[in-house]
């Protein structure tokens, strides 16, 4: 069955690929070449979206919390997946409810047979974690199959927590740094406040949905900031080289100009960016969908606005080149 | 930039197909691949979450390892005191994290040189710190204070992690599951990987079990109830039995044998009685010997296995065992006969071991989340080729050959490296399905510019690759940075995205530099075309 599928999609594919190369299918173009939209402009309203934003994002994460996974909170997360048809929660819920673990949440994953519980840290240290999962398996025995279980200590947790904090700290440095010996440190302050900005609305958006936070969000967070500089460097990239060609030309035209000149490559490479995201979105089972929804918004909502809409223009105000019209040197060609 | 000359044609065609065949391996059954020669055998590993398993990380218990050491300092100190005939006034104590030794005034000088033939430079004869395992003070009045250097703390803590990996490794074998990784984790921790367990219960329960085994005598003297209310004398300990009901012992402190000179451990049934499971042991020569004389002296009375601090039986000794064998019988089931054989076998552990962090993942959601990766990975490939072909027509054909030589490039170089794939692996490499089109899309858009910009054809590729390389670069060393980062903090499944991340992100540079150029130099001297179709 599979197997036809794959032959069926290949199929469609060569036809596809024969076709647009004749020409008979003619062929997409996203952007138009010449457009002229004016981004710079466009600060006036973005900025102040993006502040707002931002403030509504703090705010929400001080409010609402994020909804912190037992990667970083301790505990024991167990999967379980009824033998035989739909699981009884609420059956479930007043039996585990009676070993006495305090919070306990139960919560359906999946298919109608498939529960997912939570037990909170126990006290008792790193002993007490284990002798809880036995509780649960001496309490619903052999009707259910373990598909999973986690079980996170209390220092293992707070480490966790620490290495991702010291981990994301980490990155943002590094790329700083790198971005500082490539461009100019005006560029890395650039990039940096961007990078803040993707974050703060990331971690905005996880407490809305209380998506689970967890060392995957960490990687998500971390691959959010990867491609939304990747997305920033090229247009920065352009920006250096417009600067280097056209000595004269005002500040606010020359970012235009590099936007608009880099904007079809941006929306292209976002179409199949978002592409792989939604089949890893739709198919890629659940237990990366936290991962995948994250990065969705991250990669796909925010990392290409940022650069286009705040990355580029605040480098009006880092004073990126002022000192232009002074430079005797001859324009050099990369 | 669009010249190549024959060797370098030839150089880089060889290299993406080399590290594209490494990825053979991974099409044939593991069986099939075993009798392969030893170069052609590697290939990609499940991660624990892919194949199922448990991964279970244990920390040795380092106060008991100091403490350990500050008992057997204090032991030390009391023989060489009773050797060299000085009387030690107010005894020999543990305190905090000294031993303290007070003997009267007048033998303090000649007690402290006896006293500082215990100390042994750390590390053995190699060790070059010129520190000391046991460091003596005299505090005055008489008492010496004997106290142990951080230095020889931190080495005893590391032969105690190497011996713990030991006995696990000879622990878990025994379980007969297949390649199980075991290895040390920053000073006091021990990682052990175990693939393809449905129930991680035993594992766990047979890691956790120190096995300090002995056989000690009973107190018939002090009857439990009476050691119960607080009577215990100083030289006897109060135990529980480790059956239920649980009864109390009262067993002295000093050890006949212990669980160090056994030599083997059987499970078996006893075939005189009941037919029960037992463990039936033997001793090496000098436990056999020690044994014998103890049992010898003792005939009509109980002595006591002692097995982590819990008296699993106290038979009463009927006739002298000089065999240098014997059997523990202790109401067992099987399958705890079978696992106090291993342990016995295996030997105790040096300190307590504690499971700090549990991850088990049955087999079955790992063939779902297997299923699910494969899915997600063959709808986005089709969804970005096909836009891919619409939106470039020839050059998006060219596109899709190098981002698949790039994909068979990712599973080549991964399974060079042995290395772990797992969802967010899977996740990796789909993503960078998405993100290596990218470096052909630079290169496209740029190639558009330069045409508007009024060059022809051919010096508008051209132009437009060279351009286009250095943005390739820049851009992709950010995301790069940020998976190694991933990878230095990240374990598990999350290291095994930033792996795939990092690879994909060579490749696809690799490629854009190469492969796509290749393609692209071989189209225009067969076309010479004096349009791009893009």
């Amino acid at each position: 069955m599979t197997h036809w599928i794959i032959i069926a999609l290949a199929a469609f594919i060569v036809i596809l690929t024969v076709l647009s190369v004749l020409g008979v299918i003619p062929s997409v173009r996203v952007v138009p070449d010449d457009t002229k939209f004016d981004f710079i402009r466009f600060r006036r309203i973005s900025f102040p979206i993006s502040a707002a934003l931002s403030i509504v994002a703090i705010s929400l994460y001080f409010v609402h919390g994020l909804n912190f996974g037992i990667d970083f909170r301790g505990g024991t997360l167990i999967e379980i997946q009824n033998k035989s048809g739909p699981a009884d929660i609420a059956g479930l819920r007043s039996e585990l409810g009676k070993l006495g673990f305090g919070d306990v949440q139960l919560q359906q994953f999946g298919g109608p047979s498939d529960v997912l519980i939570r037990i909170a840290e126990q006290p008792g240290g790193d002993q007490a974690q284990q002798a809880a999962v036995q509780k649960v398996r001496a309490t619903l025995g052999d009707s259910v199959d373990y598909r999973r279980v986690e079980v996170v200590g209390p220092r293992v947790s707070s480490e966790l927590l620490a290495y991702g904090t010291v981990g994301l700290m980490l990155a943002i440095v590094a790329i700083l740094v790198y971005l500082w010996f490539r461009f100019e440190w005006q560029f890395a302050l650039g990039a940096m406040i961007a990078n803040v900005h993707d974050i703060v609305l990331t971690i905005g958006f996880m407490s809305v949905t209380q998506i689970d936070f967890d060392l995957t969000s960490i990687a998500a967070l971390l691959t959010i900031l990867g491609y939304s500089l990747n997305d920033t460097v090229v247009i920065y990239d352009r920006i250096r080289e417009m600067l280097r060609r056209y000595k004269k030309m005002p500040m606010p035209d020359l970012l235009n100009a590099s936007i608009n000149s880099t904007l079809s490559r941006s929306i292209v490479t976002h179409v199949t960016v978002s592409l792989a995201l939604l089949a890893l979105l739709l198919f890629g089972g659940k237990a990366i969908h936290s991962f995948t929804a994250t990065m969705m918004f991250g990669v796909v909502l925010v990392g290409t606005y940022t650069s286009i809409f705040i990355a580029s223009p605040i480098l009006i105000y880092l004073g990126v080149g002022s000192t232009r019209h002074g430079d005797e040197s001859p324009p050099a060609k990369r | 930039m669009l010249y190549f000359s024959r060797w370098k044609a030839l150089a880089i065609v060889l290299t993406a197909l080399v590290v594209c065949l490494c990825a053979v391996p991974n099409f044939f059954a593991e069986g099939t691949v075993k009798t392969w020669p030893k170069w052609a055998q590697r290939r990609l590993v499940l991660g624990l979450d892919l194949q199922g398993g448990s991964h279970i990380l244990l920390e040795v218990d380092g106060n008991a390892v100091r403490k350990d050491k500050l008992n057997q300092i204090a032991d030390d100190a009391r023989r060489a005191m009773r050797e060299a005939r000085i009387r030690f006034t107010g005894g020999i104590a543990v305190r905090g994290d000294n031993v303290e030794v007070r003997v009267a005034e007048a033998d303090t000088q000649g007690a402290i040189s006896k006293l500082r033939e215990l100390a042994q430079p750390v590390g053995g004869l190699a060790g070059a710190s010129g520190q000391r395992t046991v460091e003596v003070t005299d505090a005055g009045g008489g008492l010496i204070r004997l106290s142990v250097p951080q230095a020889a703390i931190t080495e005893r803590m590391r032969q105690a992690v190497e011996q713990s990996i030991q006995i696990i490794e000879k622990r878990v074998n025994e379980l007969g599951t297949v390649e199980p990784l075991i290895q040390r984790q920053g000073i006091d921790r021990i990682l052990v990987q175990v693939p393809g367990l449905q129930d991680p219960s035993r594992l766990k329960e047979i890691l956790g079990k120190t096995a300090k085994m002995d056989f000690r005598m009973v107190d018939p003297s002090v009857l439990p109830e009476q050691a119960q209310q607080g009577r215990l004398p100083p030289e006897d300990d109060l135990l529980m039995s480790a059956q239920t009901p649980k009864a109390p012992y009262v067993i002295k402190k000093q050890v006949l044998v212990s669980g160090a000179d056994l030599t083997d451990a059987q499970p078996g049934f006893d075939s005189q009685r009941s037919g029960e499971p037992i463990v039936t042991f033997r001793f090496n020569t000098s436990g056999a010997r020690k044994f014998a004389q103890a049992t010898q002296e003792n005939v009509g009375l109980p002595f006591a296995i002692v097995l982590d601090n819990e008296v699993i039986s106290a038979p009463v000794i009927r006739e002298p065992i000089t065999g240098g064998s014997g059997q523990i019988s202790g109401g067992f089931t099987v399958q705890q006969a079978n696992d106090l054989a291993i342990l016995l076998r295996a030997g105790a552990l040096p300190a307590p071991l504690t499971i700090i962090e549990e991850r088990t993942v049955g087999p079955g959601l790992g063939q779902d989340s297997i299923a699910a990766g494969e899915l997600a990975a063959y709808v986005g490939a089709v969804l970005v080729i096909v836009f891919m072909t619409l939106t470039y027509r020839l050059f998006g054909l060219f596109a899709n050959i190098a981002v698949a030589i790039n994909v068979a490039m990712i599973f080549g170089v991964l399974s060079l490296l042995n290395a772990t794939l797992t969802l967010p692996g899977i996740a990796g490499i789909v993503l960078t399905v998405g993100i290596a089109v990218d470096s052909n899309v630079l290169i496209y858009e740029r190639i558009r510019e330069e045409i508007h910009g009024g060059r022809n054809a051919i010096s508008a590729i051209d132009a437009g690759f060279s351009r286009a390389l250095a943005t390739i670069l820049d851009s992709n060393i950010t995301t790069f940075i940020a998976a190694a980062v991933l990878f230095y903090i990240g374990t598990g499944p999350v290291r095994g995205f930033a792996v795939t991340l990092g690879i994909g992100i060579v490749t696809t540079v690799f490629t854009a530099f190469t492969v796509t150029r290749l393609i692209v130099a071989g189209w225009v001297r067969w076309k010479r075309p004096q349009t791009v179709p893009i």
